[in-house]
């Protein structure tokens, strides 16, 4: 489907938390709106829309990237990961879901999916960084209530812990 | 900030995004990585009737030499170029303001192109084409040109590109072995645009400054010898030269300031990197 008229609302698939889905989307429809409106991913916030605020942030191929600068129809074929697809079957927490509850790295909660999914993508390619370069990662996130002491203390915990988990194994 | 309505050709070859181009002229913009693009289409500050998306040509994706020059396709993202291992041996100045560029999740999608083509006087990789001295490689289907970055770049977000011309890649020139590189900006917060931005080359006595985020378009000026006494004078000549103005981020005496010292550190730096 190279070209695609702006006037029809269009088939989409792709691979979205681990399921393939089908959703319909006009050329102008953002990412973001394709994933609330039209999947029901409620864990994708949208906020300032322009890039800035990160809240939108999804995995696109397993790379952090704002959904509000993507048409959903540019994904189609594509892997998307959202928040909601962190926790598993019984809806147990991931180890960094629980560092976030652990440390108080969140208090209205509309920022923390976007930086979740930042951090997945981080620390897959940063498996021990530094905490001035996860600070330096996070300024793609506003958050205006915590401050970012408890979610750099809540990743900094799940760093700690992963490696040590390795060390154990081997 | 929901776009106006428009057509959407997903290109699969550089022929088929520069045919769309010669027949749809200014109706039609391409897209590449969006991270500036699909902001000013969601403010409605640009209204395309025709989206002609070149990130999935897979020969634009590249980052390849080119005689003395690191030539870069239209495709790549700046994640790609900032991890490119070659980078900082090859380019150490790339290497050195890429970092600033946004964030990571921006450079994820952004491409190397998109920010030279979208020219904005205060963005990090138009300041180092214009200081490298790099080039600029246009294509339509009238053919190839290639563009100095001093010819390429006209003014804020303006540029020498023709409607039907895509930029199929920049050239950027690898760095002399003997001299030495650095780039500093000063934003109000990590990420944001520059107040002001330099990139600095130091080659035995000669020394080269690019400044960003002050005039209309990165300016680079030069001098054969800058003797320890003559750097702040030199400095505060250019500052004024430059002629910027005050807006909402910074008054144009803070300006000046930010050249004089941000300007007076990278040149130190850059001196202290020539081998």
């Amino acid at each position: 489907m190279p070209f695609l008229n702006k006037n029809t609302r269009h088939s989409i698939t792709l691979f979205l938390d681990g399921r393939k889905v089908t959703g319909l989307a006009e050329p102008r429809l953002l990412l973001s709106d394709f994933l609330r409106q039209e999947q029901f991913i409620n864990a994708v916030h949208v906020a300032c829309e322009h890039g800035v605020c990160g809240a939108c942030t999804v995995l696109l191929d397993g790379k952090a990237v704002r959904s509000c600068l993507i048409f959903a129809v540019q994904v189609a074929g594509r892997r998307i990961d959202t928040a909601a697809g962190l926790a598993d079957e019984n809806g147990e927490l991931n180890d960094l879901q629980r560092a976030f509850r652990r440390h108080h790295a969140l208090q209205c909660g509309y920022c923390t999916p976007g930086i979740l999914m930042s951090v997945t993508d981080f620390l897959a390619r940063n498996p021990q960084p530094t905490e001035g370069a996860l600070r330096e990662m996070l300024s793609g996130h506003l958050c205006r209530c915590t401050g970012y002491t408890g979610i750099v203390r809540a990743v900094l915990d799940v760093v700690a812990k992963r490696v040590s988990s390795r060390s154990s194994c081997t | 900030m929901k776009p106006k309505a428009f057509d959407y050709l997903r290109a699969e070859s550089i022929d088929e995004a520069l045919a769309a181009l010669a027949e749809h002229g200014t109706r039609a913009l391409l897209l590449a990585g969006g991270q500036s693009l699909v902001a000013m289409v969601n403010f409605r500050l640009l209204e395309p009737a025709l989206l002609v998306d070149i990130s999935s040509i897979n020969s634009l994706r590249y980052i390849r030499m080119a005689g003395n020059s690191l030539e870069i396709g239209a495709a790549t993202t700046q994640a790609e170029l900032l991890a490119w291992p070659e980078l900082e041996s090859r380019q150490p100045l790339l290497a050195k303001a890429l970092p600033f560029l946004g964030h990571m999740q921006t450079r994820n999608r952004g491409t190397v192109c998109g920010s030279i083509a979208h020219a904005d006087p205060s963005s990090e990789l138009p300041l180092c084409l214009a200081t490298l001295g790099g080039e600029v490689i246009l294509r339509s289907i009238r053919g190839e040109r290639v563009l100095s970055a001093a010819d390429f770049q006209t003014g804020m977000l303006a540029t020498a590109r023709h409607q039907d011309e895509m930029i199929a890649a920049v050239r950027l020139p690898v760095a002399q072995p003997t001299a030495g590189y650095h780039f500093d900006e000063m934003a109000i917060r990590r990420g944001d645009f520059a107040v002001a931005s330099v990139a600095a080359v130091a080659s035995g006595e000669a020394v080269r400054l690019g400044i960003g985020g002050v005039a209309d378009r990165p300016m680079v000026y030069d001098w054969s010898e800058l003797e320890e006494n003559i750097i702040d004078p030199a400095l505060n000549a250019l500052a004024w030269d430059l002629h910027g103005q005050d807006d909402l981020h910074a008054s144009a005496r803070y300006r000046r300031e930010l050249v004089r010292r941000l300007g007076r550190r990278a040149i130190k730096e850059a001196r202290s990197c020539r081998s």
